[in-house]
């Protein structure tokens, strides 16, 4: 009912949306990624991908690593609502055109088929690091690191080369440099 | 070796050291060995409720009368589920509870057994945070920072879920710890430079308003009082939020009554024209701003705030000043009386003019509405009752509807924490167990529902807990058969289909009473209301009061859906000339 009178306001704004990485500090206690997600589920902000793991063994602190994408005054809502967490120590925000930071996902590849076909995926992946993890006479599992649109266009390429299964990792993100986020 | 203390005593022996003299609970299963050692703790009374959800509007209105943290304690399963109204409701509003749940015992977490349910994944997103407590050395720190988390910063609901086994198992007892930051997080994150920032748009601006909301009552009552030293150290005029009533005199000439979709024409006038807008705790919420584009479109905005993810969340701000608002009032008292001594005087004349058109929006009174002689118009019976109860210091708590923005508009309030009402979530059912949580917080003061007939049918149970505990609350119903809010929306936005909005067979609320063993007194014509209201003010028990209403009366001014604040709707134009004005009122 987009003309109903008791709709209090409708909005009709459209915003451009930027794409930023979110890395975030936490506790590593029972549902502390739960509290991080319902957050992010529970205002309806996007989660396009995520990777987390446990960083500091002693002071069990893990690293949380978000890409999402909104306007610039969502993504600022993210970042102090996040911060309001109990479990969280802080909160790094990066734009994903930022030089100053690299970002790297990872990605598996299952590759079934005649040796030409295995060499023919072996070389499509060249650029991306690519480390054979497993072979046997008809398979391959090639394992790349790249950003995540050359992760989206290899999965493509590499159909016709008999890609059968594909895994990949959220993105991580670390600063060049010696410095590093406080 | 220290004496090893059960979960169960441990729950009660931090509640002793957070000065905790009530809890308001219902027992079962998974809380039987707390309950077992309550008698043990004679510090801490339990005000036995008939619903949970009744618990957590009591502790919710003990603690916004008393600025303590409410306490709750309640069972698993259903017991948790029944409280999650209330969590969210303080969660909404800000207010500090905690709250005790029972867990089946952790070997059956998971089991799907008897009144299991997650209630850490259910209350996740309705308290600040919660915990499951699964070591018994966990425990007393965690309920110490459970107090914690609930009163610092901005105020808000927790929850520890204790399973059963960790009631039973023993360990030593650990006081709070003192210096226990939060990660490291303080509160204000403000410096010298924004409040010089604040003074000078101050003596630059000519047509300031004060918009003041829950935060400053949240502050304590310093806060209030310094918000009225520098209200009249400024001269400007204020403006509060429904959660901000009584922290500056409603009836102090620089007020200018509430603000929003109900909000006075004054009101709402002056946040559309002024040139610097002063929001002190309050959250530019949809109920406030009306249409976000066209909302004060000529000022300069400065929020205060503790809660710094309330900063540009709505609104964006030329001034943010994240800090508590006694902190931020109080420096900016003392920059004020530095620097500028003498501001009253050298800035009556440039609000001058401000103040003759505020005065112009004033003179339409648009709180006014058409007199009766045959009905009680319901406006009139709350100003009969703020008339018969001003000088009492009374607390008032309400339902959610009309009867809630006609007590916010014809009741004044003059201090803070006497004003108890559902803002954020606006939950049907909030007011009488709120009076029950505020008459034992208070047991001497005068408490009074302003209730809906519908809204009050919701939590009516606990009428029988006022019985018990000899609390004398008054339950002012304002029945005019119908949910009144949403037959007004379907009578002005909907077509007149009202649609499921009048309740066809009511109890007779005065019979009601007597089954409940407390007082029942109905009024149905104007003539009789004033000796009504003051045989229930006579009388020292519970009292429902069924006040028969005018039932179509709808609630006036309003800002209708997708309008800015400078488009009210008065009232029914048609009648206008029988307006009659506030002293003429008193007549009928």
């Amino acid at each position: 009912m987009p003309n109903s009178k008791s709709a209090y306001s409708f909005s009709n704004k459209k915003e451009k949306f930027d794409t930023h990485i979110i890395v975030v500090w936490v506790d590593n206690e029972t549902g502390v990624l739960a509290r991080v997600v319902g957050l992010f589920s529970g205002r309806g902000y996007n989660i396009e991908s995520l990777a987390v793991a446990q960083v500091d063994e002693k002071l069990k602190i893990s690293r949380i690593t978000i890409v999402t994408t909104g306007t610039p005054q969502v993504v600022n809502q993210i970042k102090l609502q996040l911060r309001k967490l109990v479990p969280v120590h802080k909160v790094a925000d990066f734009k994903r055109e930022d030089k100053a930071v690299i970002f790297k996902e990872m990605a598996l590849f299952k590759i079934v088929g005649p040796n030409n076909k295995l060499e023919g995926a072996l070389k499509a992946c060249k650029k991306y690091n690519p480390v054979i993890l497993d072979k046997t006479k008809k398979s391959n599992v090639i394992q790349i690191t790249a950003l995540r649109r050359e992760i989206d266009k290899m999965s493509k390429d590499l159909k016709k080369f008999g890609l059968v299964s594909v895994s990949r990792t959220g993105a991580v993100a670390m600063t060049r440099g010696a410095d590093i986020f406080k | 070796m220290s004496k090893l203390y059960s979960g169960a005593e441990i729950v009660f022996k931090c509640m002793e050291d957070q000065n905790v003299d009530h809890i308001f609970g219902y027992p079962g299963g998974a809380v039987l060995p707390i309950y077992d050692e309550l008698q043990n703790f004679k510090s801490i009374k339990h005000v036995l409720v008939r619903h949970e959800q009744g618990a957590g509007h009591a502790a919710e209105g003990y603690a916004r009368s008393s600025g303590k943290p409410g306490v709750i304690l309640v069972t698993s399963g259903p017991g948790a589920t029944n409280v999650v109204t209330a969590l969210t409701d303080a969660y909404m509003d800000s207010i500090p509870l905690v709250c005790i749940s029972g867990q089946v015992p952790t070997h059956l977490i998971g089991t799907d057994a008897f009144q299991e349910c997650d209630t850490t994944g259910i209350t996740r997103p309705c308290t600040k945070h919660n915990w499951l407590v699964k070591d018994i050395n966990d425990l007393a720190e965690t309920i110490h920072k459970a107090f914690e988390v609930a009163t610092t910063g901005r105020p808000g609901p927790v929850l520890v879920d204790i399973p059963k086994d960790i009631q039973f198992q023993k360990t030593n007892y650990k006081k709070p710890k003192k210096e226990n930051k939060l990660n490291g997080k303080s509160h204000n994150h403000f410096n010298k430079n924004s409040i010089d920032q604040l003074i000078d748009l101050m003596s630059k601006s000519s047509k300031p308003i004060f918009y003041t909301g829950g935060g400053v009552i949240n502050s304590g009552p310093k806060a209030s009082e310094l918000l009225r030293e520098l209200v009249y150290a400024t001269g400007f005029p204020i403006t509060s939020t429904l959660q901000g009533l009584g922290s500056f005199p409603g009836d102090d000439n620089q007020f200018l009554g509430m603000l929003g979709m109900h909000g006075t024409y004054e009101a709402n006038n002056a946040m559309h024209d002024c040139d610097l807008m002063i929001n002190i705790g309050a959250r530019f919420d949809d109920r406030i701003t009306g249409k976000i584009d066209e909302f004060s479109p000529k000022s300069k905005k400065v929020h205060i705030d503790i809660d710094p993810s309330s900063i540009n969340k709505n609104v964006k701000v030329d001034l943010a000043i994240v800090g508590d608002v006694k902190t931020v009032l109080s420096s900016t008292l003392k920059s004020l009386k530095q620097k500028k001594s003498k501001f009253l005087k050298s800035n009556k004349q440039k609000t001058s003019k401000w103040w003759e058109k505020i005065q112009k929006w004033r003179s339409v009174r648009s709180l006014d509405y058409i007199g009766s002689e045959e009905t009680i118009k319901p406006q009139y019976a709350i100003e009969r009752l703020y008339e018969l109860t001003k000088d009492k210091d009374s607390y008032i708590t309400t339902e959610v509807g009309q009867h809630q923005m006609w007590a916010a508009q014809h009741y004044k309030f003059n201090k803070p924490n006497r004003w108890m009402t559902s803002g954020g979530l606006g939950t049907m059912g909030y007011g009488l167990p709120a009076a029950v949580g505020v008459q034992v917080a208070h047991p001497k003061k005068l408490v009074i529902d302003i209730a809906g007939e519908a809204s009050v049918l919701m939590t009516i149970q606990e009428m029988s807990t006022a019985v018990q505990y000899n609390l004398p609350i008054k339950i002012f119903i304002l029945n005019n058969q119908y949910m009144g809010m949403v037959r007004q929306w379907q009578e002005l936005l909907h077509d007149k289909n009202y649609s499921e909005s009048y309740t066809a067979a009511l109890p007779d609320f005065v019979k009601l009473a007597e089954a409940y063993n407390c007082v029942g007194i109905r009024a149905k014509t104007p003539e009789e209301l004033d000796d009504k209201i003051i045989e229930m003010l006579n009388t020292d028990r519970p009292v429902i009061f069924d006040c028969m209403v005018d039932k179509v009366e709808n609630c006036f001014p309003m800002i209708p859906s997708g309008k800015p604040h400078n488009q009210m709707i008065l009232g029914p134009k048609d009648q206008e000339n029988k307006k009659i004005t506030g002293k003429g009122k008193s007549l009928v």
